[in-house]
């Protein structure tokens, strides 16, 4: 056969880092060497894709023209795969994905994961290879960008955006057509625009996987927006901890650069656009645009006052628009479906589809794209599968260190922007950590103060300073040595800080604790006064562990399981702990088939 | 690039590659790949299958079955086109095979001769 054949079958084998990490690299060699082995690689073609979302089941591999779904797989289950499936036409059923009911669901549709996704900017993240520009063409790409160049004026460009309601995918929230407008009505010789994937929130990795899986979607976008307020060039700023998405990203600018898509004159249009990678260092404090910008030129990550406004007065002292990762993923869909099939999904306020990374103690730990608007219990429990060994729903921490806890009461809450706002969280970036109820949220909120108070560049006192002393007392609560006045001495803190820090993250570097004193006061109430700590985490005051005798059915497992033999007893009857020999290490507890054992 | 034609062309050319990516519901060709159609010959017939529809540009996924049952008169495909039957064809020969295709899917002609079953959908 030649070689413009057409394949009668694709086999999409996931190469997020995610699926790298737990071996797809060598599944797809496997898969070649297969191939050729059974005479068929004329035939079935491999093929690296992006992110999936469904990281949890990795590696992934998904054969077409069928849509089965392979997971979990091992080098060794590949060959099967090519004789049964890709030779004689018969899927595998012993690989196919399980869902929660026990049922094997060999489409990519048909799983629970998928069926509520709406994909917008994670639409190619998956279905095509994000190394190959011919794929991002033959799914319609850089066709938005090509109809804004030549048929569309700037202005129109930069309605359609106002007219989707976008608003930015980075946190904030701000509407991104105007946002444009601004950069757009600033007069000047020389304009920049910027991509900000400097995405930090621990647990968060939406930008990565879409850089990653859709390259050319992001350089789509930020062309478009770089005719709309007339500059041309633009600088993606990317962590250098991204080596693959970087690497994706450096390929597809070099193959967009060769068919003419950057650089001069493109579509004839007489524009011109190029774009720069600058590999930040990792400082979570870039992620703020003023400090973001300083990074680039060269000099420290540090912020400045607002105004002038980076719409003004930005890169270089030229006026700039900044905009997240999955905002330009999104502008492609508008300037081509137009404003209102944007619209059309989710809410009034907040249009369009939200990227999630679902991660903690959660079943399906992945990526999901779902409509704004769509309850926290639909993401959590019917795309997430619930929580792991089906404990209790305590918590979801949303939008980072800047963000707050959402406690059980809110979980039928559609998330937009603004409702979010109101129970006192944020959107961010999209992360969404689900905690259970063997969490401690004073320690959650110790965790991201942590965070934040280390990321601090040190420039203005309140986040400097304010941080610090916040931390000091959260460390000693979950010490044992909190004081009656801490919990008022926090908010107090916490508002200063708040109100007086010079850039977002010390801005929101106390809603952490904010958040969790509104929701959970009673912990810290127990930290404080009681000398307790509820979830048994905190080590120095978990108290000690006993045995419920109604519980007990004295099967003896939680005496062959403790380190220090501390329990005792005979079998079938109640077994017994001696709390001076117990460590509070809790082993027993987890190992106990009837949860018979207490802390406290 | 020199204008936006030029790339909607590159489109048409590229997008028949992902053919097999594609959800929307396009004629399939359905080949026996059970141990009775593979022993029959039913290899040779999806490459000839495959090889027909390549050379003559046709949008058309084909998938792979097991053995439906009728292994007497394997190999065996079944045509289905979007909204209407599907129709089974055994006793196939790389020849009438893609005789068949071009009767089928671009003349819209059912080759009675190596009928053997009609399935309401």
């Amino acid at each position: 056969m030649s070689k413009e054949n057409i394949y009668r079958s694709h086999v999409l084998v996931c190469t997020g880092t995610g699926c790298v990490s737990s071996g797809a690299r060598e599944i797809k060699d496997v898969f070649i060497d297969e191939l050729h082995e059974n005479e068929i690689e004329n035939e079935v073609r491999v093929v690296e894709t992006g992110c999936h979302g469904f990281c949890e089941r990795g590696p992934i591999a998904i054969v077409y023209p069928e849509g089965v779904f392979y997971s979990e797989l091992k080098e060794n289950d590949v060959a099967e795969i090519v004789e049964e499936h890709l030779l004689k036409g018969r899927i595998v059923d012993r690989l196919l994905y399980v869902d929660d009911d026990k049922e094997k669901v060999p489409g990519y549709s048909d799983i629970a994961f998928y069926k509520k996704q709406k994909r917008i900017a994670l639409k190619n993240c998956g279905r095509i290879d994000p190394e190959n520009i011919d794929e991002y063409i033959a799914n319609g790409g850089y066709e938005a960008m090509g109809i804004a160049f030549t048929e569309l004026d700037q202005d129109k460009v930069i309605e359609m955006v106002k007219d989707s309601g976008l608003r930015g995918r980075g946190g904030g929230g701000f509407p991104t057509g105007l946002k444009w407008s601004f950069a757009a009505k600033s007069v000047s010789n020389k304009k920049y625009v910027i991509c900000n994937a400097d995405e930090g929130d621990p647990g968060a990795f939406m930008d990565r996987s879409i850089l990653e899986g859709d390259p050319h979607k992001i350089i789509e976008g930020m062309a478009i927006a770089g005719y709309a307020i007339g500059a041309d060039e633009g600088y993606v700023y990317v962590r250098a901890e991204y080596p693959l998405a970087i690497k994706r990203l450096r390929k597809a600018i070099k193959d967009a650069e060769e068919y003419g898509l950057l650089g001069d004159d493109i579509f004839g249009s007489g524009f011109n656009f190029k774009l720069n990678i600058k590999e930040g260092a990792g400082a979570f404090v870039c992620g703020e645009e003023t400090a973001l910008m300083a990074s680039i030129e060269g000099k420290r990550g540090m912020p400045t006052p607002r105004p002038p406004y980076p719409a003004v007065k930005g890169l270089w002292g030229k006026p700039t628009n900044i905009n997240n990762v999955e905002t330009f993923a999104n502008i492609p869909f508008i300037v081509q479906e137009g404003p209102e099939a944007f619209s059309s999904y989710g809410t009034e306020g907040s249009p369009g589809t939200k990227v999630f990374a679902l991660t903690g103690k959660i079943n399906n730990t992945g990526l999901v794209e779902v409509p704004m608007g769509t309850t926290l219990r639909e993401v959590i429990f019917d795309i997430g599968g619930g929580l792991q060994e089906n404990r209790k729903f305590k918590a979801v921490q949303t939008g980072g260190p800047s963000g707050g806890c959402i406690p059980e009461e809110y979980l039928d809450l559609p998330i937009d922007y603004d409702s979010l706002l109101e129970v006192g969280a944020m959107m961010g970036s999209g992360g969404m950590v689900v905690m259970d109820d063997n969490t401690c949220m004073v320690d959650v909120s110790r965790f991201f103060l942590n965070f934040t108070q280390s990321e601090s560049c040190g420039k203005c006192t309140p986040c400097r300073e304010g941080t610090k002393r916040m931390l000091e007392i959260l460390n000693r609560i979950t010490e044992g040595e909190g004081k009656s006045g801490d919990i008022k001495l926090l908010r107090e803190l916490a508002e200063h800080i708040r109100d007086t820090s010079l850039c977002g993250l010390g801005q929101s570097a106390p809603n952490p604790v904010l958040s969790t004193l509104q929701y959970f006061e009673n912990e810290y109430i127990a930290h404080i006064e009681d000398e307790k700590c509820p979830a048994g985490v905190c080590p120095d005051l978990k108290g000690a562990y006993y045995v419920l005798e109604d519980d007990c059915i004295g099967c003896g497992i939680c005496m062959k399981a403790c380190p220090v033999d501390a329990i005792s007893g005979k079998p079938k009857e109640v077994y017994t702990i001696d709390s001076e020999a117990c460590i509070s290490c809790g082993v027993c507890a987890d190992k106990c088939p009837k949860d018979a054992i207490a802390v406290g | 690039m020199k204008s936006l034609q030029e790339l909607r062309d590159m489109r048409k050319r590229l997008e028949k590659d992902m053919t097999a990516r594609d959800d929307k519901e396009i004629a399939k060709v359905i080949i026996g790949m059970g141990t009775c159609g593979i022993a029959a010959g039913a290899r040779d017939i999806l490459q000839a299958v495959s090889d027909e529809i390549n050379k003559r540009d046709l949008n058309v996924k084909i998938v792979q079955t097991g053995c439906i049952g009728m292994c007497e008169e394997e190999p065996i495909f079944d045509i289905v086109k979007p909204g209407e039957d599907r129709i089974t064809y055994g006793n196939l020969t790389p020849d009438n095979a893609r005789q068949i295709i071009v009767e089928h899917l671009i003349n819209n002609r059912i080759d009675t001769e190596h009928v053997i079953a009609r399935h309401n959908n």
